[in-house]
């Protein structure tokens, strides 16, 4: 019963898996511009299955910016993850056991909590850790091979490449702004907040990681106020 | 070796974000407030994190800020998350073979 549901997991995560690989990539080759090593790549996403958290966490790492800014970025940009899994908690049966809740919240990611919240009922814990099995390794292979590409390349196609991950970071947001105006808005400000923050007097002496840290708190905060978000879905 | 304490604290944060809710909290946060910050986070903090930065990433900023203008394109005609980066990557291999 288990396998039945671990391997239909394990062909959810699949495409999850490949997605995860093209994202990871780019993570890799802008660990490797901040001088991270092949191993240390490979820490990064293996710990942290985070995007946005681990591009947070390079900027703070190659500014050296200190481990409260690092432990503070973390806290903000992953903050959406304690409301995936305050969502996931509720269907999980009462009776799952600590070290599966343990495992599951490891790898609570985006994507993998927009499988597991699509299946009705309580979550097959084994569907998740399919879907785990399955997403994982292309998260952590891609940065691995980021970093050593990013070590191998002349320096134009590495120039290319470091575009790669803002590119699919606009991917992400852009179609989420064409459908909701807020969001579209918040975007907008965010891009000319950051490009004023990065040459006004005062902002531009503190590191991308801070600054980063301070518009996301303070931009996402005044929409909060201005703009509360009514609708129950987490991700867009 | 700075470099892994920092990696352990990242992971150390992130993981009780994850793991905190899953075996103690178990309830729904209510706070409208709060629900509206952490859903606004991922948008405002991915934006503030590409732009101005997808400049200093090339090595000719305009490389950089077209790409930026070419991806937001793409992505709103509705490419997804890899064709966008791969038009953003051949944009700067293409303008810098001219430029740089």
């Amino acid at each position: 019963m288990s396998k039945k549901h671990f391997l239909r997991g394990l062909r959810d995560g699949i495409p999850i898996g490949l997605g995860y690989f093209a994202v990871s990539f780019g993570i890799g080759i802008s660990a490797h511009n901040a001088h991270l090593s092949i191993f240390q790549g490979f820490l990064l996403s293996f710990l942290n299955n985070a995007s946005s958290g681990e591009y947070g966490g390079i900027t703070i790492i190659a500014a050296d910016s200190g481990l409260w800014a690092i432990a503070l970025m973390m806290l903000v940009v992953n903050a959406r993850y304690l409301l995936m899994s305050c969502a996931l908690s509720q269907r999980l049966s009462p009776d799952t056991p600590l070290p599966w809740r343990l495992l599951i919240a490891y790898d609570l990611t985006d994507e993998i909590f927009g499988l597991a919240i699509a299946q009705p009922g309580y979550l097959e814990v084994w569907y998740y850790f399919g879907t785990m099995c399955a997403a994982m390794p292309g998260w952590s292979i891609g940065t691995v091979l980021g970093v050593l590409m990013g070590n191998l390349m002349p320096v134009w196609a590495v120039s290319g490449c470091s575009v790669m991950l803002f590119g699919m970071f606009l991917a992400i947001i852009i179609p989420v702004g064409k459908q909701n105006r807020i969001v579209l808005g918040c975007i907008g400000v965010s891009f000319l907040c950051s490009l004023l923050a990065s040459v006004l007097p005062f902002t531009r002496e503190l590191s991308e990681g801070m600054r980063i840290l301070v518009l996301t708190i303070v931009i996402s905060a005044a929409a909060a106020i201005l703009f509360p978000h009514k609708e129950d879905d987490l991700v867009a | 070796m700075k470099t892994y304490l920092y990696l352990f604290v990242m992971a150390a944060t992130t993981y009780l974000i994850r793991v905190l809710p899953l075996t103690l909290i178990r309830k729904p946060i209510q706070n409208p407030f709060l629900r509206s910050f952490l859903f606004y986070v991922p948008y405002v903090t991915l934006a503030v994190m590409t732009f101005p930065a997808i400049m200093n990433a090339t090595q000719s900023p305009i490389a950089g800020a077209a790409a930026m203008v070419i991806g937001i394109v793409a992505a709103w005609c509705g490419l997804g998350l890899l064709p966008v980066s791969l038009v953003c990557c051949a944009t700067v291999l293409i303008l810098e073979h001219f430029i740089v």
